[in-house]
């Protein structure tokens, strides 16, 4: 543990868990926004609207994240001369909030969607009965019920996201597993320790959130 | 509850106006959307031949996106069988009726799960060697880290599996006078392959996906070589990013179809175990998120 003992060891390992942390944050909101929207799309009655969703969610889905990063980075900012922020890192924060989003909201679609399966139907036929349109069916009715039966997918796709935006790291962001090779390459001797720590920190607060997202979603499912 | 048209009335001529009416908007929107990427392409000459020229020649292929996708398959492969191994050994440690086999098996199991695969990755390469003084091995580097990963979610798959099994029929085995080991590898292991392989087929995905983690560490697989290497000869990160991307879409896809072929068969034969809750199942089905997996 004496590597943790150097303040600039463990600055280095904090700034690498607040990058994780403020992705995890932006990635999350971005994604559960655009994954809500797309998930509207692909069951709206707009063929165009269902077709952008359908195509969104095959090409995301199925690209490594890794691919779309190296794209954000190389592609968006290098070649296409998009740029973020003045300062490198926040720019590199950007670009890795905006790939991570894009990945991630595939997944929400796909789980919001199948939560929207598990409401019964006679809710919407009822909702139409009384004359709201699609828009209202869907916000009003069924998507809060459908919230509810998503929460433990929604946990996991959380769990995986923060765990993904490691792979931030490749643009150049000294995220927590950059943090962790420079400290490797640094004190050889105390290789272990390093990784249980670093390790150790993901298991402590994701084990957590993966029970707590359990328990959650035990609690607010619609009994039926 | 199926989608299509329960959500909104069956139109009648002011809706279907209406409809024609979105739909023309939302088209242009998205045709204005596709111009702009257009045009944004334009502006950097990013359509000059010269960048899309390569993919028409034969050396592209054979030398870089052929080899890579190679590799690709081969990490992907090999760590399958070696997570379906580590799968099983750990999903039986974790029903064992010793708590000093369960418990160390289910923390192995969580621990796995809980660490990023990159994190585990950097470590198996650049740490080990620290500590066995010898260098390690990229492509073991690689195959270890996803077979860490992915094995440990292959066990809570499996265990799902073997729960899902009908009690009658490990009671019907004891009651014929097997043994513990017997009835787990004869009754239950095999009826919880059956119900699993659409699963596992899935977990394929999420494999073949993550090998692209081995491009960070410089494993060269597609990512490496195809669009690494080939744009470092003609300069075009962007176009070869874009094949790079339809290859892994194209191989993705035909796994997640392949995966659902096998769970409709598995279905329509009938024989197929009690189904482990129908919803969390079809949420398996299709490809996860690698790297961190939805589990």
């Amino acid at each position: 543990m004496d590597v943790f003992s150097d303040p600039l060891n463990r600055d280095v390992y904090i700034t690498g868990f607040l990058w994780i942390l403020k992705l995890t944050l932006a990635g999350g909101v971005g994604a559960l926004v655009l994954g809500v929207v797309l998930a509207a799309m692909r069951v709206s009655p707009i063929p165009v609207l269902r077709g952008f969703g359908t195509a969104w969610v095959n090409i995301f889905r199925n690209t490594p994240l890794t691919l779309i990063i190296f794209f954000c980075y190389f592609g968006l900012f290098s070649t296409l001369g998009l740029s973020l922020a003045d300062d490198i890192d926040l720019n590199n924060f950007w670009l890795g909030v905006i790939g991570v989003s894009v990945y991630t909201a595939a997944f929400v679609c796909e789980a919001i969607r199948s939560g929207i399966n598990t409401v019964p139907p006679g809710q919407a036929e009822a909702a139409r009965a009384i004359g709201m349109t699609f828009l209202q069916t869907l916000t009003i009715v069924i998507l809060p019920q459908a919230g509810r039966a998503v929460i433990a997918p929604l946990g996991s796709i959380l769990i995986a996201l923060c765990k993904n935006t490691t792979i931030v790291g490749t643009i150049g962001l000294m995220e927590s597993s950059s943090a962790m090779k420079q400290l490797i390459n640094e004190n050889g001797d105390n290789v272990i320790p390093i990784f249980l720590v670093f390790a150790g920190t993901f298991a402590l607060v994701l084990i957590p959130t993966g029970y707590a997202f359990g328990w959650l979603a035990n609690r607010l499912a619609v009994k039926r | 509850m199926s989608t299509d048209a329960v959500l909104y009335d069956h139109p009648g001529p002011k809706a279907k106006a209406r409809n024609l009416v979105l739909t023309i908007v939302f088209g242009i929107a998205l045709l204005g959307l596709l111009y702009w990427i257009y045009s944004r392409f334009d502006a950097k000459g990013q359509w000059d031949g010269v960048l899309w020229k390569p993919f028409t020649y034969g050396t592209t292929w054979n030398d870089y996106i052929i080899p890579g996708l190679l590799n690709t398959l081969k990490a992907a492969a090999v760590a399958m069988v070696l997570s379906l191994a580590f799968g099983i050994i750990f999903a039986v440690g974790r029903l064992s009726d010793h708590w000093w086999v369960r418990l160390p098996a289910g923390a192995v199991v969580e621990f796995f799960r809980a660490v990023p695969l990159l994190l585990m990755m950097f470590f198996i390469f650049f740490g080990v060697p620290f500590i066995t003084e010898q260098p390690m091995s990229i492509f073991w580097a690689v195959v270890i880290g996803l077979t860490l990963y992915n094995g440990s979610v292959l066990a809570e798959a499996f265990r799902a599996g073997v729960h899902s099994v009908p009690r009658g029929q490990s009671e019907a085995a004891y009651a014929i006078g097997m043994r513990k080991s017997q009835v787990m590898g004869q009754i239950l292991i095999p009826q919880a392959a059956r119900a699993m392989l659409p699963v596992i087929v899935s977990q394929l995905v999420v494999l073949v996906k993550d090998t692209a983690l081995g491009y960070i560490i410089s494993y060269s697989e597609l990512i490496q070589l195809g669009v690494n290497n080939l744009s470092a000869n003609y300069g075009n990160v962007l176009q070869a990013a874009i094949v790079a991307a339809i290859i892994y879409i194209i191989v993705n896809t035909l796994l997640t179809s392949f995966a659902g072929w096998l769970s409709r068969r598995t279905r329509r034969r009938g024989r197929a175990p009690r189904e482990a809750g129908t919803a969390a199942e079809q949420a398996t089905i299709g490809p996860s998120m690698g790297g961190g997996g939805v589990s």
